[in-house]
């Protein structure tokens, strides 16, 4: 009975929050604040545990569902979403779960809080596309919407796949967890020319890359001296190049970065 | 030519009546040969048992799912050799209309191809060119539910009919002449929507056909059936949970043996000296947490080797009692006589998904070796009966635990060459996941598995072949091993991991794939790359060899396409 409780709890609170979103001219993300943080990180860890195995860490492994996007198959309500937690979705690979519905609710929170961003308050992305453009020359090595560099990974839609809080921390600590697909990597060539470059694919015997001068290349391992793919990430940290109110600007910016309109 | 050459050394005697004795007596022999010749052919065209055994004698068909029923992988045929083999070009490409993985290996029989288009639909085909002679379309049940994808591993043959198992639960016998439909059974009832059915490439064994059923992540109740091979009438069942009276029924706490799973899906062997075949039963159900299910969970993580003709147990060896990890044990059997602390050993060599390899002794089970081939945390080793020792469990917080949830190996065959004496694995290395406990209920038909383990590198990846496993992340091997003393030869590593089974041949060649979408070919004494060949999809098959017009051909299926290498 405790856990249906604080499952209704939370439920109200949730719908709370989307009757906000309806009828509030702000927008997702000032609405997506109001979710309960303890919650969503107590729904992070049973998603963590439960549901990456099929639907991926963002939440887009399954074909026409994608949380990061707010994008589901069947459900739209989090009433709706609640239930094929605990249920499942007979003759689908979605089983039914043994979940509270307490602890279905925190999921729903989670996966929620996956298309909200998590951005932190006092930020305005207006001002942060100008620090963006200008003074932290993120367009000399990234790309929005096809303007800008291209050896750094688009981020024309970033908003929708990373939480504002992560945006954050790269920002501030660019080596702290470096994403797979956006890792760097140093190859020596026997000659002794050394190559760096974004990582874009890898195998037994070739390394894919885009180099600093955004050429695209493969380089055979047989024909390498040494190469070796980086912990460290080329970018800077803007921990000493920005002051607080730039930096909440930026991340509000690259937030509201959900695609092409 | 007969006739040519009698009337070449005749021509000074020739009188008509000569001519018309000699003409008769000509069109009497070559109307013998005629009849001898079609009773040849048509006796060759049957695929008897005899020849199934004696498989190794004919190198240039691939008569079983190993090809042959000591599951060696291993082809006699030496064309292609480690001077050679950079000239292999391909010969032809069968393109399956289907987005499942194709895991089947192709079975040749005197110049044509059998395999199966995922998820049921046979296909004939000509080994020289690929070009498609029948299909056989079987359109399963929309209940069935394979836990990891609605595949198929392969067929079997005798005579001239086909079998093949489906994920419905039925096992079909197809005429390998017409693709006509010969008898369709539901082997025990079919319940695909309680999780049972077929993904194996059924066993032939004299007269009948044996096959084991999938839902192991359904709470299923598992079994062995084998199938007279004439009618489709069940001849003998083994369930693979003993029920009540049974011994080893007593390793399942309560009711748990009920919703046990311990399912098949991968080929056995079958010793034609000791009249024993051999399979492997996958995990216990929950699969993640054992609470519900005190006690060894027998047969359940174990070989079984069963008396052919009536299914009786006659011994077994548990690899992972009371497993919580999902280490299915339903590798193939690899029969190998070998010489053993200086006797010769009737042997069985086992890469366990568990992350350990085994020498049994197959007449009787006795544990000879067992050995970690990766990194292995989720026990201490094994005693010197071959029980591991300080068992880990998953907690409610999360355990990582090496190896992870797709194993040290996995169904993919491994190989052994009796010419290198070695024993190939394909192995995922320094691999973990995190196991996680959760309560579970049965129901049935939903899945029975507890908390799905958490992956640092998502099992299968979606699209476009782009590795984003880390050098943290570990590495897909092959690596040979020598039963004889256990010791590593080497290993050939890959960046990412490997699904792929593996080859050996005569002329030493070890052939190979991954998940990078390669098909390579590798020395079997040393390990070192000879060739390689991109086939732009991942390998989730086995590779296989035949000859046809006089050359030898290599298969392997890769992406939704099965590919086929022969010299230049």
């Amino acid at each position: 009975m405790k856990s249906r409780e604080v499952g209704k709890f939370f439920m109200r609170t949730i719908t709370g929050v989307f009757a906000l979103v309806a009828c509030c001219a702000g927008g997702a993300l000032v609405a997506q604040q109001r979710y309960v943080p303890v919650e969503i990180e107590a729904g992070g860890r049973l998603f963590t545990s439960s549901c990456t195995g099929c639907h991926g860490p963002e939440g887009d492994w399954v074909g026409g569902v994608n949380f990061s996007k707010g994008q589901f198959r069947r459900s739209t309500s989090d009433d709706d979403l609640v239930r094929v937690i605990m249920r499942g979705i007979p003759n689908t690979p979605m089983p039914p779960s043994s979940f509270s519905d307490g602890q279905a609710a925190t999921i729903v929170a989670y996966v929620r809080s996956l298309a909200s961003g998590g951005v932190p308050a006092g930020g305005d992305a207006g001002r942060g596309k100008a620090v963006f453009d200008g003074k932290g020359q993120c367009l000399t090595c990234h790309s929005v919407s096809g303007i800008g560099g291209r050896t750094g990974p688009a981020l024309t839609e970033i908003g929708a796949f990373r939480p504002g809080a992560e945006l954050q921390r790269s920002l501030l600590d660019p080596d702290a967890d470096i994403r797979p697909e956006n890792r760097s990597v140093r190859a020596v060539t026997r000659d002794g020319n050394t190559i760096t470059g974004r990582l874009l694919n890898q195998d037994t015997f070739t390394l894919q890359l885009i180099d600093s001068s955004e050429r695209l290349m493969l380089l055979e391992k047989a024909t390498l001296r040494e190469y070796a793919v980086l912990k460290s990430s080329p970018m800077p940290s803007y921990r000493d190049k920005l002051n607080a109110q730039e930096l909440a600007d930026v991340v509000s910016y690259l937030a509201s970065l959900r695609g092409r309109p | 030519m007969i006739e040519q050459g009698f009337a070449a050394t005749t021509r000074k005697h020739e009188t008509s009546s000569f001519k018309r004795a000699f003409v008769a007596s000509c069109f009497r022999v070559g109307l013998y040969l005629a009849i001898l010749g079609s009773v040849v052919a048509g006796l060759h065209a049957q695929v008897s048992f005899d020849r199934i055994l004696r498989a190794a004698a004919e190198p240039q068909n691939w008569l079983t799912y190993s090809g042959g029923v000591m599951s060696q992988r291993y082809s006699q045929l030496a064309e292609i050799t480690p001077a050679n083999v950079k000239n292999l070009e391909l010969r032809w490409v069968f393109q399956a209309q289907s987005l499942e993985k194709f895991e089947a290996t192709p079975l040749v029989v005197d110049g044509i191809m059998y395999t199966v288009q995922a998820p049921n639909d046979l296909v004939a085909l000509d080994a020289a060119t690929g070009r498609v002679f029948w299909t056989y379309p079987y359109a399963p049940s929309t209940l069935a539910r394979p836990c990891c994808g609605r595949v198929n591993r392969g067929l079997a043959i005798l005579g001239t009919t086909l079998f093949m198992g489906t994920i419905d639960g039925h096992l079909l016998a197809i005429d390998a002449k017409t693709g006509g439909l010969v008898w369709n059974v539901a082997v025990g009832g079919a319940r695909p929507e309680a999780g049972y059915g077929f993904t194996v490439a059924p066993l032939v064994v004299k007269d009948k056909v044996i096959v084991g059923s999938v839902g192991g992540e359904y709470g299923i109740r598992g079994f062995l059936a084998a199938i007279d091979a004439r009618t489709g009438k069940e001849a003998w069942r083994f369930n693979t949970i003993p029920g009540p009276g049974e011994r080893g029924h007593d390793t399942w706490a309560g009711n748990s043996w009920q919703s046990g799973g311990a399912s098949v899906w991968v080929t056995g062997s079958y010793d034609p000296d000791l009249n024993l075949t051999y399979w492997g039963i996958g995990n216990p159900g929950p699969d993640w947490n054992g609470d519900r299910r005190g006690g060894d969970n027998l047969y359940s993580e174990s070989v079984v080797a069963l008396d052919a003709d009536t299914g009786q147990l006659k011994w077994h060896f548990q690899f992972t009692p009371h497993d919580e990890f999902d280490y299915d044990s339903v590798q193939v059997p690899v029969l190998a006589d070998i010489q053993w602390q200086g006797r010769a050993r009737k042997a069985m060599l086992w890469a366990n998904r568990n992350g350990l390899w085994y020498v049994l002794d197959r007449t009787n089970g006795q544990f000879l070796l067992g050995k970690p081939f990766v990194k292995v945390t989720w026990t201490s080793g094994v005693d010197d009966k071959g029980r591991p020792q300080n068992v880990v469990s998953p907690t409610a917080e999360g355990t990582i635990i090496f190896p992870g949830n797709q194993g040290g190996t996995n169904w993919y065959s491994p190989s052994f060459s009796p010419r290198t004496g070695l024993f190939y694995i394909p192995s995922w290395m320094d691999t973990y996941s995190t196991y996680i406990r959760r309560p579970v209920e049965y129901t049935e038909g939903q899945r029975f598995t507890g908390a799905l383990p958490v992956m640092p590198v998502r099992s299968l990846q979606p699209g476009p072949l782009v590795n984003r496993r880390l050098p943290e992340d570990g590495y897909g091997a092959v690596q040979a091993f020598d039963p004889k003393t256990g010791e590593k030869k080497w290993e050939f590593k890959m960046t990412d991991v490997t699904d792929s089974g593996i080859l050996s041949t005569a002329s030493d060649l070890l052939f190979s794939g991954g998940r990078e979408g390669y098909f390579f070919a590798l020395d079997a004494r040393t390990g070192a790359l000879l060739w390689r060949t991109s086939v732009g999809g991942a390998v989730s098959a086995a590779p296989m060899s035949f000859s046809v017009g006089g050359r030898q051909h290599v298969a392997i299926a890769a992406g939704s396409a099965l590919f086929v290498y022969a010299l230049r």
